[in-house]
């Protein structure tokens, strides 16, 4: 099909041609269309069904108000739904598939909703669906949700990048019409930092839709040589197809820079879109009006569009989408869009203009007073039906409608910050509120003034006053001549007596559903939106709002200020999640901390674990093991036999000094640090002011002034804020100073019966680290292999002898390596995260499954370590009664009775003979694990009392995973209770 | 779905963008800040007081929840590392005042 409704002029390169498809059919434009205008001049009118009735729908708009052509562009990786038609620029290869059908566009399976409207009418979803309710999983919602969505994703991975930046100016004009233009003119001359954004390709807003002329040139050539004047200022920074989406805190604004999507790939290096976050001094909005329709029955056919819309595409577009058109109108306004089309020598089958006095004209007939009251054509309009004011209906045969019923301003970023839009009589729309966006003015048809001229006086006098309250010095603008004639408009929002007209052609919501819901008391316009969805589909009801609320004013008999009117919310456009997720996406959704001896355990064939972005071993599997608890069981005993090195660069540190460390700390920790000897290591347990446990650790004290003290590693950051709180708003004049040191030095945990061994071949013969200088908890500063300079914790997780060794990051590949080579007549052996666990668990160690966030001192049977006699943070509260019941869950162990069941962690605990339910509930298993020392599956866990219980055998249930069977409840200290290897 | 909600909430995280004048490095994205809570939390009671419990029991759960001008700690975490007392009109974000929270806990009798 060659393009049969293409006219003469517009801006479009006719000397190039696009090849491109729709829904698997091939054809051709011009540089310069957007896929709506190119399919029109094809003679396509049907674009897409309704989301609900599956009606044919086409281009209602030219613009991003578009609620009905919407395809989903591209194929393969980069297809992407919900893309409005009316916006997609023309580029060679384009493709791009109709949604919301079944079958073909046009015989749609789906349109059989259409002759069930009586039923699917507002609240349909919530009175329907309600019986039997077993139905509603596996009946209902699969239907449904087979019906709903608009468009469809390709399920692969993105293959474009998007990008994140920041721009700063003194003021933003938001829209680059006749009256951003204008602004933008004198703010560039006043030397100012300006940026101009526009979410067209081409600058000029509605003067690149009109036939009248600026100064003796066309509106189109004088917004060009404006935009090439502001070219040439290195003040002005210009930006075509970016959208501002929304209208932040402290002049900041949003935007989204569309920079590839006019071509089928991405230049090479570029991204597919930029979001902008742009820091403002002042703004303008200069967005221009939106055109309104008139709602009458069957108002939605392909061919009926606004007239303003109609008119862009004949001028702008040289494209009519018939030969035969008729204008509805309420205004002088949709007399315009006869003129151009009849000068463009399409034919005119009337003018329908609802007022007695509407204007004549020699050019084409006018029905002064009369309504569209039906319209034919199945998949496109073929007649209107028009009642004329004697009573009579007549037949006008067109194959397009324009329909103008008034202008809405865009005043959608005044109310980002929840203003509420202020209703204009003269123009009957609402108008921006005086309470929008600090800094933000607003100028042009957005401001309600719709003539040319208006605008361009308003676009300089806002900037002019914006600029001089910067600072700036500003010159009168030069303006150029241009029609300034006040559109006359009576206000008619629909024709009475329709039901099926349509208000929300995104969300098929008629005027009747609007009738129902008011019949049914929603009436609030808050109601109205949620029962009826009128403006909640992805347009937010640009172009249907407003008849809505003229409907429900007229139904509950008030005006239409009075009804009120929703707000609207970023983002001004639909905007790709891709755009808001940047680079952050996946493997950059957030950095990976990697310990120094990481590519030596990589080396070693280690399994990672994520801990707090930290990746660390998890076991080391030797080639021969099938399995993980085979790696784990032998790293465990080879630990526990002779030696075994675990990295533990990953604990938090933070470096307390300062005359007052001491005192500090003694704050921090429930339990008392103020005594603790020089080259002594203490345990720690840091309470939130709650009196719940937050972490534990340990301090070593390696000077008078000077404390060394760790973390786990998933609270490194939250413990150091606990702490510079604590230090910055609690006790501000304490001398004491905070640095987190975790990333400064490498730490290994050398544990087992020959660690010291080891460790007399690594540290400087002159630090004695015999059991009698050094003790257990013993800390110093030492050097190692002749003069590296090293710190040395005699402390011990696994419950071996074992130190920790830490020495500057940059020397812990080598230490590691070091370390397994001297451990070589040792066998010693690396163990990872699994191995540690299985050690602690054998201790009767508490980590992050015990310190859950619900945990007391009390629970973990620590009550007594918490001071009376200082004030530490959480110290107070953890006296409240109850916390500190007669029964409290305490920390101990678990052995399984038949020592071949497993003791899972997340099982809960009963007495045996009570029924199995949470009344009766007695504790649950925290930590589990397989022991290779015993021989059998041991766990720890907070039973009630559980101090008083041992020796009981419990029921062990997991109702979820099928568990009941008996535990007997013993130490949590399975293995060496006395401490004996550790103090070696 | 879920991963989508991740990523949105991380936007909305980084992007609560709101501009917070500090004492001494200046303007700076609020994006640098982890926001604390009410800047009543620096007025912790004496643990030595008759009624020390009720007044702990206070501190730690009860708050204003003032819609209009509100004092609130925010810790420069990617900064470096000052509490400030940011002083917010909760209904439109205004900030009207900022100090070092180090200053607002000495003026109100804060010592060791």
């Amino acid at each position: 099909m060659s393009q049969v409704n293409r006219l003469t002029g517009g801006q479009i390169d006719r000397s190039q041609t696009l090849k491109f498809k729709f829904d698997g059919k091939n054809f051709e434009g011009h540089p310069g269309d957007t896929l709506a205008s190119a399919l029109l001049a094809n003679g396509v009118r049907l674009m897409g069904r309704s989301f609900k009735y599956h009606r044919p729908r086409g281009a209602l708009t030219a613009g991003s108000e578009e609620p009905n052509a919407i395809v989903e562009l591209r194929e393969g990786a980069r297809q992407e739904p919900n893309t409005r038609a009316t916006t997609a620029e023309l580029f060679e290869g384009l493709t791009a598939k109709s949604q919301n059908k079944i079958g073909s566009l046009k015989f749609d399976l789906m349109a059989i909703n259409d002759r069930f409207s009586n039923f699917l009418t507002a609240g349909f979803y919530y009175k329907t669906f309600m019986w039997p309710a077993a139905f509603w999983e596996k009946v209902y919602e699969p239907i449904i949700r087979n019906a709903a969505g608009l468009g469809s994703i390709s399920f692969k991975d993105d293959p474009d990048s998007y990008d994140r930046g920041f721009l700063h100016c003194d003021l933003l004009i938001i829209g680059a019409g006749p009256a951003g233009l204008a602004a933008a003119l004198v703010a560039a001359k006043s030397g100012a930092e300006v940026i101009l954004a526009d979410e067209d390709f081409n600058m000029g807003g509605r003067l690149n839709s009109e036939r009248f002329s600026l100064n003796h040139q066309s509106g189109v050539d004088w917004a060009l040589s404006t935009v090439l004047e502001l070219q040439s200022f290195q003040n002005v920074r210009l930006m075509p197809r970016t959208t501002i989406l929304g209208a932040f805190d402290h002049g900041i604004y949003g935007a989204l820079e569309r920079v590839s999507d006019h071509l089928l790939v991405p230049l090479a290096g570029k991204p597919r879109q930029i979001l902008w976050q742009i820091y403002t001094k002042r703004s303008l909005l200069c967005a221009g009006a939106t055109e309104r329709p008139i709602a009458f029955e069957n108002n939605d056919r392909p061919g009926i569009m606004l007239a303003g819309a109609m008119r862009s595409y004949a001028n702008r577009w040289a494209v009519t989408p018939s030969q035969s058109v008729a204008i509805f109108t309420n205004n002088d306004d949709g007399h315009k869009t006869a003129i151009d089309l009849k000068a463009l020598g399409v034919n005119i089958a009337g003018v329908v203009d609802i007022r007695l006095d509407a204007p004549d004209s020699d050019l084409y007939e006018v029905i002064a007073g009369g309504q569209v009251i039906d319209t034919n054509g199945r998949l496109g309009l073929t007649s209107i039906t028009v009642s004329t004011p004697n009573g009579k209906t007549r037949c006008l045969t067109c194959g397009a409608l324009g329909v103008s019923g008034g202008w809405n301003p865009n005043i959608h970023l005044t109310s980002h910050h929840r203003g509420r839009p202020v209703w204009n009589d003269d123009i009957a729309a609402f108008c921006p509120p005086i309470d929008g966006p600090a800094g933000l003015s607003v100028a042009g048809a957005a401001l309600g003034s719709f003539t040319t001229t208006g605008a361009l006086l308003s676009g300089a006098k806002q900037a002019t006053e914006a600029l001089e309250e910067l600072g700036f010095k500003t010159k009168k603008a030069v303006l150029p001549e241009a029609e300034g004639t006040i559109t006359k408009m009576t206000p008619f929002w629909y024709v009475e007596g329709c039901t099926r007209a349509w208000l929300d052609q995104q969300n098929d919501v008629t005027v009747k559903d609007v009738k129902l819901s008011h019949q049914e008391n929603f009436v609030s316009v808050e109601h109205l939106k949620r029962y009826t969805t009128l403006g909640m589909a992805t347009d937010q009801g640009k172009t249907s709002n407003m008849g809505g609320l003229a409907i429900m004013a007229e139904l509950t008999g008030k005006t239409i200020p009075q009804v009120g009117t929703t707000i609207f919310r970023p983002p001004y456009t639909p905007t790709a999640i891709g755009a808001f997720a940047g680079r952050d996406r996946d493997k950059d959704f957030r950095p990976i901390r990697k310990t120094p001896s990481h590519k030596w355990a990589e080396e070693q064939g280690a399994v990672f674990v994520e801990v707090g972005m930290w990746l660390r071993a998890q076991w080391f599997p030797k080639s021969n093991e099938r399995h993980w608890r085979e790696s784990v069981d032998r790293e465990v005993l080879a630990t526990r036999n002779s030696v075994g090195i675990c990295d533990v660069t990953t604990l938090g540190k933070i470096d307390v000094q300062g005359s007052d460390a001491a005192i500090f700390l003694n704050k921090i920790y429930a339990n008392g640090f103020a005594k603790l000897a020089i080259g002594k290591t203490r345990y720690g347990l840091m309470l939130r002011e709650d009196g719940i446990v937050m972490d534990d650790g340990t301090a070593g004290r390696l000077a008078e002034d000077h404390f060394v003290v760790t973390t786990t590693t998933a609270n490194a950051v939250p413990v150091y804020r606990h702490m510079e709180f604590a230090r910055q708003c609690l006790w501000p004049d304490l001398d004491v100073q905070l640095i987190s040191t975790t990333e400064s030095w490498a730490q290994y945990a050398v544990a087992g019966p020959n660690a010291r061994r080891l460790l007399l071949k690594v540290v400087d013969p002159s630090f004695d680290i015999s059991n009698e200088a050094f003790p257990f908890m013993g800390c110093a500063n030492i050097t190692v292999f002749g003069g590296l300079r090293a710190r040395l914790f005699r402390i011990s997780f696994s419950g071996e002898l074992a130190f920790e060794i830490a020495v500057p990051t940059r020397y812990g590949d080598a230490m590691m390596r070091r370390l397994m080579k001297e451990g070589e007549e040792f066998d010693v052996t690396p163990y990872g995260t699994e191995a540690l666990g299985v050690m602690r668990i054998e201790k009767g160690h508490a980590t992050g499954n015990e310190l859950n966030g619900t945990t007391t001192a009390l629970n973990l049977g620590m009550g007594l370590m918490v001071s009376k006699k200082k004030d530490s943070i959480g110290s107070t509260l953890s006296e409240r009664v109850g916390m500190n019941p007669e029964d409290a869950l305490k920390l101990v162990g678990f052995r399984p009775v038949n020592p071949k069941d497993p003791v899972p962690a997340g099982s809960h605990l009963m007495t045996k003979g009570d029924p199995v339910d949470a009344a009766h509930d007695q504790g649950y298993i925290t930590s589990a694990c397989y022991s290779p020392n015993l021989g059998y599956s041991i766990a720890i866990g907070y039973l009630k009392s559980g101090d008083t219980r041992k020796g009981e055998i419990m029921r062990l249930v997991s109702p979820l995973a099928g568990y009941d069977h008996e535990v007997e409840v013993v130490s949590a200290h399975f293995l060496d209770p006395e401490g004996e290897r550790m103090r070696a | 779905m879920k991963k989508v909600w991740v990523i949105i909430h991380s936007y909305i995280k980084r992007n609560r963008i709101m501009i917070i004048n500090h004492p001494i490095l200046g303007p700076r994205d609020s994006a640098e800040f982890t926001y604390i809570g009410d800047a009543a939390l620096i007025d912790r009671p004496d643990w030595q007081a008759e009624d020390a419990l009720a007044q702990f029991v206070d501190y730690g759960y009860l708050r204003d929840n003032p819609a209009g001008k509100h004092k609130e700690l925010w810790f420069h975490e990617q900064g470096d590392r000052s509490f400030l007392v940011v002083t917010r009109d909760t209904t439109t974000h205004e900030i009207s005042g900022v100090e070092l929270a180090r200053d607002v806990a000495r003026k109100r009798g804060r010592r060791k």
